[in-house]
């Protein structure tokens, strides 16, 4: 259902005429939004072919965009599988029957959800480098990496728990009663199908991570938008520099985007998707139990809704 | 650690950090509430704007838009948010654009959140709603908004949280807020686990009440179905 239908009727003539003129406002605005844009950038010369000219060059693609690429895509690559790992120990740690171990997950998971990831990149990026944790050069990566590794793991883990609390209760009393142990049961029926139905949540939070990776910049890490910073300095064009850095990051993001609306859909046909029972009544943020405590109901703000991606 | 706590205004650090919070969600969440009502008006071209503007800012990284905002933006396009004859008009233009650079990445989510308030209505509420002969402004007062807003209060709480830790960011432009601070106390000391325990703690005593208030209002406003 969207929110257009619960809205409106079939127009009639007179809401026609409105919307006309409501549409002919929304060309205005778009007119005059870009009409003030070419004005300002035209007033500060900023549109002369010679500043986006190196945008073109073969050079400034193999010596920035493709370097820094491969630099976010390796954090990145590295952190969501590390994420992955973390995420499934600690998710399952938080559904433990053992009470310490549910304890001691929750804990961490609460802590590294509610710190800052920069927060913690310019920690561990200091930390390495005091004490020559690594070799000089890979302090910044293994601070963006590890960073991202807490902190989307975290998430992940809370993925997880809604996950297994998102199935029918039917699932794990089936297991239990054809003789599997509560841990077996966890393991070979619930956490299968809660995978399943994570995976669009998943692909989301990989486009958390992408994004978050750029924060590697703050610690020196030459990733994409640092190395587009560094080109913008070299050939005096800022501007252009980062509109093709976002441009490159809004590609990636989107294509992904895309794919993990239709991983949804087609769970969803195949009914596998995470179940829709109940408004959300979580929020997403530390020290906010948001998993529903019938056992049954709830999607948390964890899966899949758009708004727990702000990070 | 006292030494510390003595040379370094930690108290202030995080005071930029409630500023930068503060003002940034005033603007995102009026930026939010217009794309909102755009993204779920009946005209086209409002829609697809507004779609736009969510899909472009939402795959963007936040670093990226907060150094443009100061690089592109100030430096080069030469738009002035503080007077120059000011003695603080660098830390303030740097301070505002961060502001700007929040509230226009988190509109966005805002947005959504809004949107997907609208999305917890049953189609049945409106439905029932012109079948009792409520007027379309009617029906959106009495019965829809309403119940949209209670289930736009959960998501808001996890934008604004997520908004709060994200005003680190703004330290890449050199804004004086606690990480920026922690950053500092770290290059001039050393990276002790104590110092980071006490940064998180700060981050953690600003959104543990935002998450315990904006999950005990959802559930007490919560539209029983």
């Amino acid at each position: 259902m969207s929110a257009h239908n619960v809205l409106f009727d079939a127009p009639g003539p007179r809401a026609r005429r409105r919307h006309a003129i409501l549409t002919a406002f929304g060309f205005v605005l778009l007119a005059a939004t870009f009409a003030a844009v070419v004005w300002k950038f035209n007033a500060q010369g900023q549109l002369t072919g010679a500043l986006w000219q190196p945008l073109i060059d073969p050079e400034v693609w193999t010596a920035y965009v493709v370097p820094g690429l491969i630099n976010t895509i390796k954090a990145a690559a590295v952190s969501i599988m590390a994420a992955m790992v973390f995420g499934i120990l600690f998710g399952m740690g938080r559904l433990s029957h053992n009470r310490t171990i549910r304890w001691v997950s929750g804990v961490i998971v609460e802590f590294f959800r509610a710190v800052p990831v920069l927060l913690m990149m310019y920690f561990l990026f200091q930390l390495f480098a005091f004490n020559n944790i690594f070799v000089a050069s890979l302090n910044s990566f293994m601070a963006v990496v590890i960073a991202l590794t807490l902190y989307n793991g975290s998430v992940i883990a809370e993925l997880v728990r809604s996950g297994v609390y998102g199935l029918p209760k039917g699932q794990s009393e089936a297991g239990l009663s054809i003789g599997l142990t509560p841990s077996q049961t966890l393991r070979s029926i619930q956490l299968p199908q809660a995978l399943t139905a994570m995976l669009p949540a998943l692909v989301s939070q990989v486009v958390v991570i992408l994004k978050d990776s750029a924060l590697g910049t703050a610690i020196t890490y030459p990733e994409l938008l640092q190395s587009m910073r560094d080109m913008g300095t070299a050939y005096a064009t800022v501007i252009p520099a980062y509109v093709l850095a976002a441009v490159v990051f809004i590609a990636i993001n989107f294509g992904l985007t895309v794919l993990a609306s239709r991983i949804e859909r087609r769970l969803n046909r195949r009914g596998r998707g995470p179940r829709k029972t109940g408004p959300a009544t979580g929020v997403a943020g530390p020290g906010t139990a948001d998993a529903p405590n019938d056992g049954l109901g709830g999607r948390g703000v964890h899966t899949g809704d758009a708004a727990s991606q702000a990070r | 650690m006292f030494d510390i706590l003595e040379k370094y205004d930690i108290l202030a650090a995080f005071w930029m950090t409630i500023k930068l919070t503060f003002f940034s969600a005033i603007g995102a969440l009026v930026i939010g509430t217009v794309l909102a009502i755009m993204r779920v008006s009946p005209v086209a071209v409002l829609r697809r704007l507004g779609a736009f503007y969510v899909n472009v800012v939402r795959n963007t990284p936040l670093t990226l838009i907060v150094f443009f905002a100061l690089a592109g933006v100030r430096f080069v396009l030469e738009i002035s948010l503080a007077p120059a004859s000011s003695a603080t008009s660098v830390q303030d233009n740097a301070i505002r654009w961060a502001m700007v650079a929040l509230a226009v990445y988190h509109a966005a989510f805002v947005c959504e959140a809004l949107r997907s308030g609208f999305n917890t209505v049953p189609l049945g509420q409106a439905e029932a709603a012109r079948s009792i002969g409520l007027t379309f402004g009617q029906s959106l007062r009495e019965v829809i908004l309403p119940q949209a807003f209670r289930g736009a209060i959960a998501p808001l709480g996890s934008v604004l949280i997520a908004l709060t830790k994200n005003t680190t960011v703004a330290s890449v432009i050199g804004v004086a807020e606690a990480s920026a601070l922690m950053k500092t106390i770290f290059e001039n000391e050393t990276a002790s686990f104590a110092v980071f325990f006490l940064f998180a703690l700060g981050f953690v005593i600003l959104t543990l009440p935002v998450g315990v208030f904006f999950t005990s209002m959802s559930r007490r406003l919560a539209v029983k179905r």
